[in-house]
């Protein structure tokens, strides 16, 4: 077969598929857009009222285009505009060394955003693995023990009513006042940094457990009755069951509750860090950034968090879709 | 084969040998896990026998007063201070004496910011996904767009909308919104999506009018997923109001009374304000499963027996 020809019979699902993309991101970049739009216009009515009060004191006459544009270039704006954003999260991160010399060693740089991140990716990641892992076994329990199900679901459900960051102070103080974590700290198991890392991953925790449990409770009780029956006539055992039929269906069920879950845990990790005085970490930097009235330093550590919660949440689907084609599940 | 199974009394048997393991090493263990087991043992009887609604209220019910009555005993037997974890009696006591501070942070915190705002919050993202619902193209460049911004930290904007709104309860309304409006708008916008082709094919065959349409038969259909939203919703409204206190609040709510308790290291009173926000939580939570129950009977999820 001719080149020419091989080219001709790709072009049709050359075509299908560069349809799906644009059909599919079409809607999405116009949604983008508005949104953008909505935001400049805004930049400009929250921030006209200081340009305006500035002229008038220094006595001086502006044009239209000239108050448009102090609105989008002021240090403390109200709101930032969309690209004074941008740039601050490109000088603080590309435009930041990671590491600097202090006291004759190298550390982590204080004014790189990707640095605070990273104090908030750890705990996070940590954090999500207790969680992910104590859900599964919550929901393996209720869904094998009527009594688990009954005194164990209702309580679940309440934990979630309390409000995480009322006891993220007490979790600090207990956590930190371990016996056993303060030996480990003695004993040189782990140091004083892992030590503060702790809390902040058991906070993140508390909130991922929880739709791991919901999701993975549906998922283990999603096959069918015909389908438990069928294992019956097999004589299969209450393990056979569970690892043969309960545990691949439940498999689609608990990816979707793991990302809910990804980005449950790193609300949980920033939220940590707010009243318990961190001093690195996306949280640590909302708050200095709202003492200070660094409007722009907020709205940067604001976005890094949602680029950190999006590719966490990207991981988790691509490993997701790995999985499922392992298992033979048509994309 | 069984792999794994345990013979009906290997569990039982199982927590005898821990608790006879405990007495000989720690009497005070030994209680704590004889109190465990004990009620563990009750609710596994009562749960497998008794198949009344009593029973569904009941079981979880001494699950509770179990977890309070082995926190009690932990505190009591092992001496833990006072700063690291208070007894529930000693809360309790507290909440007894500060009962009318606690009405006041609850008015504060809950009825003005959390609730205002999750009433806003909800209603806007309700219009919004109905004015969405007329366009393909929005819903399909919404749906994923809003799927984001929900799992993003919104709570971060926290410390901007208190710049904004001042330290009143206004500025803890509008994080509630922020927080809640696009959890809420993707759920609409999915139960508005709901109904089936054939259904709707019927509608129009009845020659109904959008309005017609949307009340008699899309919004019905939309119930189960807009509960589902609203319920999400009532626990990121109260972590919202009072997060949003950290940044600046007057002198009265839950976060605010929180944040000046722990540093007066009073932590029976910020124990006091948790009970209150659970309770206050749960009690949220479940009138809106209520309504659910009374609105949505016909669904499938809420049938029972």
């Amino acid at each position: 077969m001719s080149v020419a020809a091989s080219i001709d019979n790709a072009t049709p699902a050359l075509f299908a598929a560069l349809r799906r993309i644009v059909g599919g991101a079409l809607p999405v970049l116009a949604i983008v857009t508005l949104i953008v739009a909505i935001w400049y216009l805004a930049a400009i009515g929250m921030n006209r009222a200081w340009t305006l009060d500035q002229a008038q004191r220094t006595g001086v006459a502006l044009s239209q285009a000239e108050v448009i544009a102090d609105t989008m270039s002021q240090e403390r704006p109200v709101l930032p505009a969309p690209h004074q954003v941008a740039a601050e999260i490109w000088n603080t991160t590309i435009g930041e060394p990671i590491l600097r010399e202090r006291r004759g060693q190298m550390q982590g740089n204080p004014r790189n955003l990707i640095f605070h991140a990273y104090h908030t990716l750890w705990p996070t990641i940590l954090g999500f693995a207790i969680g992910g892992f104590l859900g599964v076994l919550l929901a393996v329990g209720i869904v094998h023990s009527r009594a688990m199900d009954m005194s164990v679901m209702p309580w679940a459900i309440a934990s979630q009513t309390i409000p995480i960051l009322a006891i993220a102070p007490i979790i600090v103080v207990v956590v930190s006042n371990l016996p056993a974590l303060n030996a480990a700290v003695d004993q040189g198991w782990i140091s004083d940094d892992t030590k503060l890392l702790v809390p902040k991953a058991l906070i993140s925790s508390y909130l991922s457990f929880f739709p791991v449990v919901v999701g993975m409770v549906a998922g283990l009780r999603s096959p069918q009755a015909s389908d438990l029956d069928l294992m019956r006539t097999y004589s299969a055992s209450r393990s056979q069951t569970f690892w043969k039929l309960r545990l691949p269906a439940a498999v689609p069920f608990l990816f979707t509750s793991l990302k809910v879950s990804i980005a449950a845990a790193l609300v949980g990790t920033i939220v940590a860090e707010l009243p318990t005085g961190a001093r690195f970490g996306l949280g640590a930097r909302l708050l200095t950034g709202s003492y200070y009235g660094q409007t722009i330093q907020i709205w940067s550590a604001l976005f890094m968090a949602a680029i950190c919660a999006a590719a966490l949440v990207m991981i988790l689907g691509a490993l997701e879709r790995v999985v499922l084609k392992r298992m033979g599940a048509r994309a | 084969m069984r792999a794994v199974g345990l013979a009906p009394w290997g569990l039982p048997a199982l927590g005898v040998a821990l608790i006879v393991w405990a007495a000989l090493n720690d009497t005070r263990l030994a209680l704590i896990l004889g109190v465990w087991f004990g009620a563990w043992a009750l609710n596994a009887y009562l749960s497998e026998r008794a198949r009344s609604p009593g029973a569904r209220l009941v079981v979880p019910l001494i699950f509770g007063v179990t977890l309070l009555a082995l926190w009690e005993m932990a505190v009591q037997l092992y001496d833990i201070s006072f700063v690291i974890l208070p007894a529930p009696s000693a809360i309790w006591a507290r909440m007894i004496t500060e009962t009318a501070t606690l009405w006041a942070d609850f008015q504060q915190t809950i009825l003005k910011g959390a609730l205002a705002g999750y009433a806003m919050g909800c209603g806007a993202a309700f219009l919004t996904a109905l004015a969405v619902d007329r366009s393909t193209f929005l819903q399909r460049g919404l749906l994923p767009v809003g799927n984001f911004i929900a799992a993003l930290p919104i709570v971060g904007t926290a410390p901007i909308f208190v710049m904004w709104f001042g330290f009143g309860w206004q500025s803890k309304s509008a994080v509630v919104v922020a927080m809640v409006f696009f959890p809420m708008l993707v759920n609409c916008v999915q139960g508005l999506k709901a109904s089936e082709v054939m259904q709707r094919d019927l509608m129009r065959t009845y020659a109904a009018s959008y309005p017609q349409t949307l009340i008699k038969l899309r919004l019905p259909t939309a119930l189960p997923f807009i509960f589902n939203g609203l319920k999400i919703c009532t626990t990121l409204a109260l972590i919202g109001a009072i997060v949003a206190e950290f940044f600046g609040s007057p002198t009265v709510g839950m976060g605010f009374r929180i944040k000046i308790e722990m540093g007066r290291l009073a932590m029976d009173m910020v124990w006091a304000e948790i009970a209150v926000a659970a309770l206050a939580g749960s009690l949220f939570y479940g009138i809106v499963a209520l309504i659910e129950r009374k609105t949505t009977f016909w669904h499938p999820a809420q049938r029972r027996g």
